[in-house]
């Protein structure tokens, strides 16, 4: 680091520690959540880092150590959190912050486990989201851990869905699970058959349920729908082979196999009987879309927690990567820096540093987000079912009106007196979280599984060949391997970037969206170091380039933005979740800054640590803003057909003789011309004459103001580097690896 | 039959022992370097006493453990999210500095009043526990200052095990040289007993046992007293860490049985 001069400034001390984090992910008065961070990290870098250390990884099979690590989750209340006090639980109200920050705390240790946490609440999430009252209560009931005085082991679940999945490539509506009447006496329940083949369900070596998604195969039942499977009931229930997963390996999958006969009572939701055909209260595709927008949050959040786990050991690593040498005497920069004296190992680092913060300020942003929105949800639900409107589209049309609304409320000036009607309006409240929640979840999902994988092997790369050891310190090469599956189950990228597609050009989100990027520039006004001005010219281009192409056409008049032209809305998906991800972290730091002087542990060090973060802001919104520049640049010019030097696209250019003629009158115009036709008609051997930028101007201008706007972000990389080789680090990780 | 006791647990709160310990001079006095932002967790040697305090409080019904604990409210709270999830118990908070360096006759002291304002504290039944030791400076004294001023002459240190019987005498196991314990017989309480590190595991988390101390351990913090300690003229001349010696040579060629003589002769040298 030699090679800097910085100001004289306030450094951050040390590794943000949980008060810093508490306030910037906005649960410092939630003592409930507090507690479930400890206790989720006393198992995390406990039972299951011994587990992980012992090998335990090393196969495919179900064994008394991985059950052994479901029992601890039980004992510290990680099991409990999906369920409310009366039901066992601990937590009251919505979960989604309470099970992402569970999430984070096991998969800073190891993604499987989370993951094997995770699949419980999956299954039981249908039965939650859409089950009966009576429904909900038994599963939950029986799923909690034993209570004092109880004696008897807790259920567990696993959610057969099954592929292949919705959205890409094949119907949303394929299903490999049939359901039948087997058997329908006169005033007495319906039973049913139940026939499905599950593939890659996560936690069935040791379901007691399953919770299954099957089409009817008889006239006598309506549609689709999930239905509840026991491993009592009548049939066969076979757990089927484990699945050679190369990743995750302390979860359990495997391709199960159910002919099972059950009452129609275990249908989810319940059910009507018309006209004698057993009529679901919600089919399939309802009941999982309830569930998935939630359940993909706290995988993001495992990635973002990955990230952020590799500060640590690689820090450690690198200070002390050349004691012991013959060369390095105490005292000396090689002994006491290591491979921090170099420059590039440092910045390397920063953006790993950088893009964890990113992910975790915006899984837990979704997060808390669907916490809001679970009783408005309801609330919703409540008031259109009393209008005597329930189901998707009825719902859907009931809402436009609300909408109109929201579109209002997002147009009005602060101060103005229609303001407090327009919020007060759960419907109008309903419509604005929803826009976003359709748009944090999927950006959560796609953007910290896949970028974080990305970066995860830039942290393992900063390890050397011991990156990819099994002695590697915070088991990274295990983290980035798991980070592919974390990108892959509960809906792959290309299903992310599907939904994004839809949501993302919602009219209520691009007005939020116009809102956010005038956020950020009043932010900038106030905290130009955080990287918000370069944020707010990068969404504007981005939003200004959505527009754009939403109108524009190919050279054979296909239309540019359209659902099957993922060329272009995936790669605009991709570029929005880079937005998102900076904003969150701005927000973030800006919630720290506020609150963080009230906080006697946090106010010590505040001023460095929030300099620090923010310095962090600003690389990665520099970062945002090159890869939403180069998307756009892609797309609003990649589209154009290249002129040729063909008679009709060379008219344009001048001839050699004109130039000729012109340099009288123009002196030096020649040397401007680029593109000349010389007299024997031949030309400059390139692809054909430059193209031009008519009708481009606005898009050139935005990338023009937007490189400007990179100014000081290398300051900031190089301030941040500087705080990461001078931190301080504890003496070991408190986990064995 | 069950004898029921007050147990009340003197526990400071200490760095992690996992964080980098450096000395610093503040303008306080000595300190360690960053320690208010360094995480802190209960000091082993007195989390032990409250372990046993518990369990000791678990079989005897009728029982009932407070936990008085001196140091910034905001470091307490903290360490409560996770001590307050492994056993029961009524947190008696004290907003004061943080380290090891304050002066243990005027800590005594603050703890000693505190204690003896503990509503419904029957000194009768009162087993005063500790720490033996402590993970950050131990003045080695503080406990039996604080016995003293609470009129108790039955003071063990070091203790191991203590077996209560039915009568409400106990017998207690003290370490002493050479491994061995010194087996005393008391005849009741009250009594204090410095902990070593007794015989008991780290409980478990429970958040469900955590919802529980929380509904009293919040409104406690709310309320924490300050107490200033004087400093009586004490007096640091230098404050160092213990000596931690490096010296790693790269070794090949060399068997395991070779490689462990020789770290066993290192390891003398140092003795």
């Amino acid at each position: 680091m030699s090679s800097m001069t910085l100001s004289d400034r306030k450094t951050m001390l040390t590794l943000p520690g949980d008060a810093v984090r508490q306030i910037q992910w906005q649960f410092a008065d939630r003592y409930d959540l507090q507690m479930l961070v400890q206790s989720a990290r006393g198992v995390a870098r406990g039972a299951v880092a011994r587990l992980v250390a012992a090998g335990e990884r090393n196969t495919h099979e179900w064994t008394a150590g991985k059950n052994e690590m479901m029992e601890a989750f039980d004992q510290a209340g990680v099991t409990a959190a999906f369920m409310e006090p009366e039901e066992g639980g601990f937590i009251s109200g919505p979960k989604n912050l309470a099970l992402s920050l569970a999430a984070f705390e096991l998969a800073w240790v190891d993604g499987g486990a989370a993951t094997a946490s995770l699949a419980s609440f999956l299954a039981l999430a249908p039965i939650h989201e859409r089950g009966t009252p009576e429904q909900s209560r038994h599963y939950k009931q029986i799923s909690a851990p034993a209570q004092p005085g109880e004696d008897r082991k807790p259920w567990r679940g696993a959610f057969a869905l099954t592929e292949p999945i919705p959205y890409v490539g094949v119907d949303t509506g394929m299903l490999s699970g049939k359901i039948r009447v087997a058997a329908w006496k006169d005033g007495e329940e319906p039973w049913v058959q139940v026939d499905k083949r599950g593939r890659f369900i996560t936690g069935i070596a040791f379901a007691n349920f399953v919770t299954a998604a099957v089409n009817s195969d008889d006239e006598r039942i309506k549609g689709s729908c999930v239905v509840i499977l026991e491993e009592g009931d009548e049939g066969v229930f076979d757990r089927g082979t484990p699945t050679k997963k190369l990743v995750h390996q302390l979860s359990s999958t495997g391709d199960p196999v159910f002919n099972l006969k059950v009452p129609a009572s275990r249908i989810v939701g319940g059910y009507t009987v018309k006209d004698g055909v057993i009529v679901p209260n919600f089919n399939h595709g309802e009941i999982i879309e309830a569930v998935f927008r939630r359940t993909r949050v706290p995988v993001g959040v495992m990635t973002a927690a990955k990230l952020l786990s590799a500060v640590e050991p690689v820090i450690r690593y690198q200070r002390g990567r050349f004691r012991g040498a013959e060369g390095a005497k105490p005292g000396s920069v090689r002994y006491e820096q290591g491979i921090q004296q170099r420059e590039d190992a440092l910045h390397r680092l920063v953006d790993v540093w950088a893009t964890g913060e990113a992910a975790a300020s915006l899984g837990f942003a979704a997060a808390r987000l669907f916490d809001r929105l679970d009783p408005v949800e309801k609330q919703k639900t409540a008031i259109l079912k009393e209008r005597g409107i329930q189901g998707g589209r009825a719902e859907m049309k009931a809402l436009r009106e609300s909408e109109a609304k929201a579109l209002e409320l997002l147009s009005l000036r602060p101060g103005d007196a229609r303001r407090a009607a327009l919020e007060a309006d759960p419907l109008v409240e309903f419509v604005l979280l929803d826009a976003e929640a359709n748009v944090l979840c999927p950006a959560t999902k796609l953007w910290n599984t896949g970028h974080g994988t990305n970066m995860l092997r830039e942290a393992v790369s900063l390890m050397g060949g011991y990156g990819i050891t099994e002695d590697c310190p915070g088991f990274l090469a295990n983290k980035w391997m798991d980070a592919q599956l974390e990108a892959t189950y509960e809906g792959p990228e290309a299903v992310q970037r599907r939904q994004l597609t839809v949501t993302m050009t919602s009219e209520i989100f691009l007005a939020q969206f116009k809102a956010w990027t005038a956020e950020m520039r009043r932010i900038a006004s106030t905290h130009p170091g955080t990287g918000a001005c370069t944020l707010a010219s990068a969404m504007q281009m981005w939003q200004w380039t959505l527009n754009h192409l939403q109108k524009a056409t190919d050279p054979a008049g296909g239309k540019l933005y359209h659902g099957q032209r993922q060329g272009v809305t995936f790669a605009l998906a991709d570029a929005l979740c880079w937005l998102l991800a900076s904003r969150c972290q701005i927000l973030d730091v800006l919630e720290l800054e506020a609150r963080g002087a009230d906080d006697p542990v946090v106010s010590e060090g505040l001023e460095g640590t929030v300099q620090f973060l923010g310095d962090l802001c600003h690389t990665q919104a520099a970062r945002a803003a090159g890869e939403v520049a180069r998307i756009c640049a892609e797309l609003v010019f990649g589209y154009n057909a290249h002129p040729s030097w063909d008679e009709e696209e060379h008219r344009s250019c001048f001839l050699t003789s004109e130039l000729e003629e012109l340099e009288e009158t123009m002196p030096g115009i020649a040397a401007m011309a680029v593109d000349v036709i010389r007299a024997d008609g031949s030309h400059p051997q390139k692809a054909g004459p430059c193209a031009g930028c008519a009708g481009s101007g606005e898009f050139l201008r935005l990338q023009s103001k937007l490189t400007a706007c990179l100014t000081g972000s290398r300051l900031a990389k190089d301030r941040a580097a500087e705080t990461v080789s001078k931190v301080m680090i504890p003496e070991a990780l408190d986990y064995p690896a | 039959m069950s004898y029921p006791l007050h147990i009340v647990v003197c526990a400071g709160i200490v760095p992690d022992p996992l964080q980098t310990l450096e000395p610093v001079t503040t303008p306080a006095g000595p300190g360690l370097k960053n320690e208010m932002v360094l995480p802190a967790v209960l000091d082993p040697w007195a989390a032990s006493a409250l372990y046993e305090a518990a369990d000791l409080a678990a079989k005897n019904p009728g029982s009932k453990v407070w936990l008085v604990s001196l140091g910034p409210k905001a470091k307490l709270q903290q360490v409560m999210m996770t001590v307050a999830q492994k056993v029961a118990f009524e947190l008696v908070p004290i907003d004061g500095p943080i380290g090891g360096f304050p002066d243990a006759h005027s800590t005594a002291a603050v703890l000693a009043e505190t204690i003896a304002a503990l509503p419904g504290l029957d000194r009768g039944k009162l087993l005063l526990f500790g720490g033996w030791e402590s993970a950050t400076r131990g003045a080695g004294v503080t406990l039996q200052l604080v016995g003293e001023r609470l009129g108790i002459a039955d003071q063990f240190q070091g203790v191991d095990q203590i077996d209560l019987h039915e009568d409400g005498s106990f017998e207690v196991l003290e370490r002493v040289e050479g491994g061995k314990h010194q087996v005393s017989v008391c005849a009741g309480a009250p009594a204090v007993l410095g902990w070593a590190t007794g015989s008991l595991a780290e409980p478990r988390n429970n958040p469900q046992v955590g919802m529980a101390n929380m509904r009293t351990i919040m409104p406690a913090l709310q309320k924490a007293k300050a107490a200033k300690l004087d400093a009586n003229g004490l007096r640091y001349v230098s404050v160092s860490l213990p000596k931690q010696q490096r010296e790693t040579r790269v070794v090949k060629d060399r068997s395991p049985d070779e490689i462990a003589r020789e770290l066993a002769e290192w390891i003398g040298e140092e003795n």
